[in-house]
């Protein structure tokens, strides 16, 4: 195969791991979403909370975006 | 056309210096740099000048921003973080007007640039590792070490929280790179659809309504992630500091 078409698969390939991270981010937000209905006195206390989780999934999301980017500019 | 690209680039205003084969010239991106932190300060200076006891529209708006900012330490490092208040402030700052600023048209998003973030993140890394040291010295190791944890599974979870901690650096800049660079090149995109189609006669000036309203929708969401993103680095900036301020979880 042309090394240079590999690169370009392989970049596209990376990026599938961003849909997982994606399932990740829903859940939480969909999980924080559903507990501050059922106690909206609540939900301000864990915000701060909500958002160091989602980074931390978007923190794989990342990493293979990290793994494209290099992939196309790097390699 | 232009390329969705091209609003990255830096382009040279003027040179200061030429040491050897190096040129240190001021760029347009240093010239957004110190237009940000101009903003900043006249809005602080300016709405804080009164000192009134009962404060004005602008006051009231400069200290909603420190009270917002000092909970989120207090929340998330308890009061003795509090000490670091002028370095999350600072970043917090600083991005919010850089990425709210590249919105605007024409102009050009600082934090859009992966050296950027970097430099802020690794700013932030250091700080909590000579802290950490100079705070407990070697018990700032037990960061590595969470206390509970069964003994046959300690090397593997002490491995992970290594890795977890060197990663960190990474994962704190290109999240801001990442978020800034798509959505802007998102916009110029469906920007681009707007002229192509509106180019195409008069079904096609109908049709350009459609981009143009996504257009708009981005832009709000655009804003919405630029607050978001600056938010975000502050409390993780929190987070860490309260690794330095408290090992051993």
């Amino acid at each position: 195969m042309d090394p240079i078409a590999a690169k370009y698969i392989g970049a596209g390939i990376a990026c599938i791991g961003m849909g997982g991270a994606g399932v990740g981010v829903g859940t939480i937000f969909g999980h924080y979403l559903a507990a501050a209905v059922r106690n909206p006195s609540a939900a301000d206390g864990q915000f701060p909370r909500l958002i160091f989780g989602f980074a931390v999934t978007e923190a794989l999301a990342i990493f293979s975006l990290l793994i494209a980017l290099l992939l196309l500019y790097a390699v | 056309m232009a390329d969705p690209i091209h609003q990255f680039q830096i382009n040279k205003l003027f040179t200061i210096a030429q040491i050897g084969p190096a040129e240190i010239a001021f760029t347009n991106s240093a010239l957004y740099m110190i237009l940000a932190v101009t903003v900043i300060c006249a809005f602080l200076i300016g709405s804080t000048r009164a000192r009134a006891l009962v404060p004005g529209r602008l006051q009231s708006v400069a200290e909603m921003l420190y009270e917002f900012v000092a909970d989120m330490i207090r929340g998330a490092t308890g009061p003795e973080g509090m000490q670091f208040f002028p370095l999350v402030f600072s970043l917090f700052a600083f991005i919010l007007v850089a990425n709210v600023m590249g919105l605007i048209p024409f102009t050009f998003t600082v934090t859009s640039h992966i050296i950027i973030t970097v430099a802020l993140a690794l700013l932030v890394f250091l700080t909590v590792i000579i802290a950490g040291f100079w705070k407990h010295g070697w018990h700032f190791l037990k960061i590595f070490v969470p206390s509970g944890i069964p003994i046959y599974i300690l090397p593997l979870v002490t491995v992970m929280e290594v890795f977890s901690f060197f990663v960190r650096p990474v994962s704190h800049s290109v999240r801001l790179f990442a978020n800034m660079l798509a959505g802007h090149i998102t916009l110029k995109v469906f920007a681009s659809f707007v002229i192509m189609l509106g180019a195409a006669g008069v079904l096609g000036m109908l049709g350009a309504t459609l981009p143009l309203a996504l257009t708009i929708a981005l832009t709000a969401l655009e804003l919405l992630v630029a607050v978001l993103q600056a938010y975000v680095f502050a409390i993780l900036t929190c987070i860490y500091l309260n690794d330095a301020l408290h090992p051993g979880h």
